[in-house]
């Protein structure tokens, strides 16, 4: 893109806004979109995203469920395959696990089993990650685990920009996409462009350019990430940083570009570290680029245990900026 | 009261259709265990034997614009929906030519022309599937009907449980059919369910209901009838449930040690073709040589399906991971 000559109009929004902007924005544009979910209408959102809907939409379009995580992801993926373009809310990811049998053994499914006759445009959205002292069935980050399934897309908004512009692009994609919103993610403000829409879902976006290392996450550690980012210049490193968006398909390309060129690799990752995406990502790298690494790949992970409650020990169980910078400086060789 | 399109026509020409439509299934049936133990069919093979007048009874009431879910068990209802049997057995031989290009198998039979949705191997898993066809259709105003097809194993699954409710909460046009087979594979409905007059569940989401005898034809297509007029008129759902037997084992790996013989051998005497056959007889409604032409008939469609079995073609493995997302057009 040429560089901008005029500065466009930005205004100031919070991720939660700028979510309910998006989905505002689909319900107009689209009469077949419909928000479905617990809570999501007389509550306004368990998180608050979806308050005041109800009044502008109705009750068909902005539809109460009963506590059937199941019943309603399924219906979400009939109501797809019938020529709606459903949004299911599933409060958090620990909650979605009861709709896991729907999302995996159907919704990944179907286009494959039917052989290209069904496909299922939904788009899921939930909450995920820790950091409210909400403990361990309401604080993990299971994306990852998404992450694994053929059939679906998975994608992470860390910015106001992308919280705003990804649904749109989620809904036009004919396949199921789930949206993982990080928790700590919804009352942080950025500025938008007035004119923000639709964003590419396909691209990983380097945050922050650097020489010396690059720093690879998504969702709520990219914050985290950027501020270690900023340590690590104030000691002379220069940290590039990329944020996935897509956790699903992952954007290759672009990781193999930035490590070739710093030849030095962490990966930031609120799952756990056994069987993470971080796993994946360190191990594409090895296949792809393993002989232009200077040091072996570091990784920041959440540690093998249940989110606990107590505000000490749940920040020391996920990525936290101290740990970030000393992996950094750990693949550096400056400890 | 009661609308015309609730009684069976009780024309001969209906009666034979029906005689031959279960004749089909199971003649068809027949041919894939046959096949099976040929090695020409592989994976799980759940056979529909004795249990042919309920989709006989009730797809055919059903109108091209309707939906039908089914399960694993579903190749009578995709034969009776009008999937081609050629391309029904070319997918159990994993042809390309199959319904679904050979990538689902026996259990996942799918058919978009028809309105066919499978063919799921989850237990229930279909259930929240017709919710949300339905819901569909009622958000659009759509003057459709979503048959969704279920064993009596699937009504101790959550997912039946949400079903039924979000279906009696939102006024969706579904019409459920347990097909009760008395067994959940091994495990008998006494052993599973704590009330086994399972029509009186639907009463607890305040759906309406009706227990219908599954071995009678006639019976099922009449019920069907109240059924689906009752769906399409009120545009809310109906339950309806088909007492019936499996005369085979639940797959080709069961042994069947939970049964005794001699209680197969009972219920043989009441299957559905026999008694069909035997009440049309002695009403002279169906002749010596009607027979024969039906089986005549069916044997040629089930010769030219095993044909086309049997010249597919194997998808090139370089496709395998094709179809796991939309692929650009052109
Ligand atoms: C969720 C789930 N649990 C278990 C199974 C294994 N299984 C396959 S068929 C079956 C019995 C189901 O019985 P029923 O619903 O009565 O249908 P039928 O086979 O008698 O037609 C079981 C337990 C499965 N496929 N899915």
């Amino acid at each position: 893109m040429p560089p901008q000559m005029t500065q466009p109009a930005t205004t100031e929004i919070t991720y939660r806004d700028a979510m309910r902007e998006a989905i505002r924005d689909a319900l107009h544009r689209d009469d077949r979109v419909f928000l479905m979910g617990e809570d999501v209408g007389r509550y306004g959102g368990c998180y608050g995203v979806s308050k005041g809907l109800l009044a502008e939409f109705g009750a068909e379009r902005i539809r109460d469920t009963p506590l059937s995580e199941s019943g309603f992801t399924g219906a979400g993926i009939g109501a797809a395959m019938a020529g709606m373009r459903p949004i299911v809310e599933l409060m958090t990811v620990n909650f979605s696990l009861l709709a896991l049998d729907q999302i995996l053994n159907t919704a990944a499914t179907v286009r494959h089993m039917s052989g290209n006759q069904f496909g299922v445009p939904l788009v899921i959205r939930m909450a995920t990650g820790a950091g409210r002292q909400l403990a361990a069935q309401h604080s993990h980050s299971l994306e990852g685990w998404y992450a694994h399934i053929p059939g679906i897309k998975v994608l992470a908004p860390a910015t106001v920009e992308d919280a705003r512009g990804m649904l749109w692009t989620a809904l036009q994609d004919p396949d199921p996409v789930l949206i993982f919103e990080n928790v700590m993610l919804y009352g942080m403000a950025g500025r938008l462009t007035a004119d923000a829409g639709p964003v590419d879902i396909a691209r990983a976006a380097v945050r922050r350019p650097g020489r010396d290392i690059s720093l690879i996450t998504y969702g709520g550690s990219l914050w985290k990430t950027l501020e270690a980012a900023a340590v690590l210049a104030g000691e002379n490193i220069d940290a590039e940083v990329i944020d996935l968006r897509s956790l699903r398909p992952l954007d290759d390309a672009t990781i193999m570009t930035s490590v070739a060129r710093t030849r030095r690799a962490v990966i930031i990752d609120e799952g756990w570290r056994s069987g993470s995406l971080s796993a994946e990502i360190g191990m594409r790298i090895v296949e792809q680029a393993f002989w232009e690494l200077d040091a072996p790949i570091g990784r920041v992970c959440s540690a093998e245990v249940p989110i606990p409650y107590a505000r000490h020990l749940e920040n020391a169980a996920i990525p936290q900026v101290p740990g970030i910078v000393a992996a950094a400086k750990a693949a550096l060789g400056r400890v | 009261m009661t609308a015309p399109t609730d009684k069976p026509h009780l024309s001969r020409e209906h009666m034979l259709g029906l005689l031959k439509e279960m004749i089909r299934i199971r003649r068809f049936e027949d041919k894939c265990a046959e096949l099976y133990t040929r090695e020409k069919i592989r994976g799980f093979l759940h056979l529909y034997d004795g249990e042919e007048a309920v989709a006989v009874g009730a797809i055919p009431v059903l109108e091209k614009r309707d939906r039908v879910v089914a399960t694993y068990r579903e190749h009578g209802h995709a034969l009776v929906r009008g999937v081609p049997m050629t391309t029904v057995l070319a997918e159990m031989y994993g042809k390309q030519e199959g319904c679904s290009r050979g990538r689902g198998g026996s259990m996942h039979l799918f058919d978009r022309a028809t309105n066919f949705y499978g063919g799921n191997a989850i237990v229930g898993g279909g259930l929240p599937m017709s919710i949300g066809l339905a819901l569909a259709d009622r958000m659009r105003g759509d003057d459709i009907v979503t048959a969704c097809f279920f064993g009596e194993g699937a009504v101790a699954e959550g997912e039946f449980h949400e079903s039924l409710n979000l279906a009696a909460l939102w006024e969706l046009p579904v019409l459920f059919v347990c097909e009760n087979n008395l067994y959940a594979m091994g495990t008998a409905l006494a052993l599973s369910e704590s009330e086994t007059e399972i029509q009186r569940k639907a009463g607890c989401y305040r759906i309406a209901s009706e227990a219908v005898d599954g071995m009678d034809v006639i019976a099922v297509e009449a019920a069907a009838r109240r059924a689906v007029h009752a769906v399409r008129e009120s545009r809310k759902p109906y339950f309806l449930e088909c007492r019936t037997y499996r005369l085979r084992a639940h797959s080709m790996f069961d042994a069947q040690l939970y049964r005794d013989k001699a209680e197969v051998e009972a219920w043989r005497h009441k299957e559905p073709i026999v008694r069909f056959q035997g009440w049309l007889e002695a009403n002279h409604m169906v002749h010596p040589e009607d027979l024969a032409r039906i089986e005549a008939e069916v044997a040629a469609e089930i010769a030219e399906a095993v044909a086309f079995g049997e010249a597919g073609t194997w998808e090139p493995v370089e496709q395998l991971t094709r179809f796991t997302y939309a692929e650009a057009e052109g």
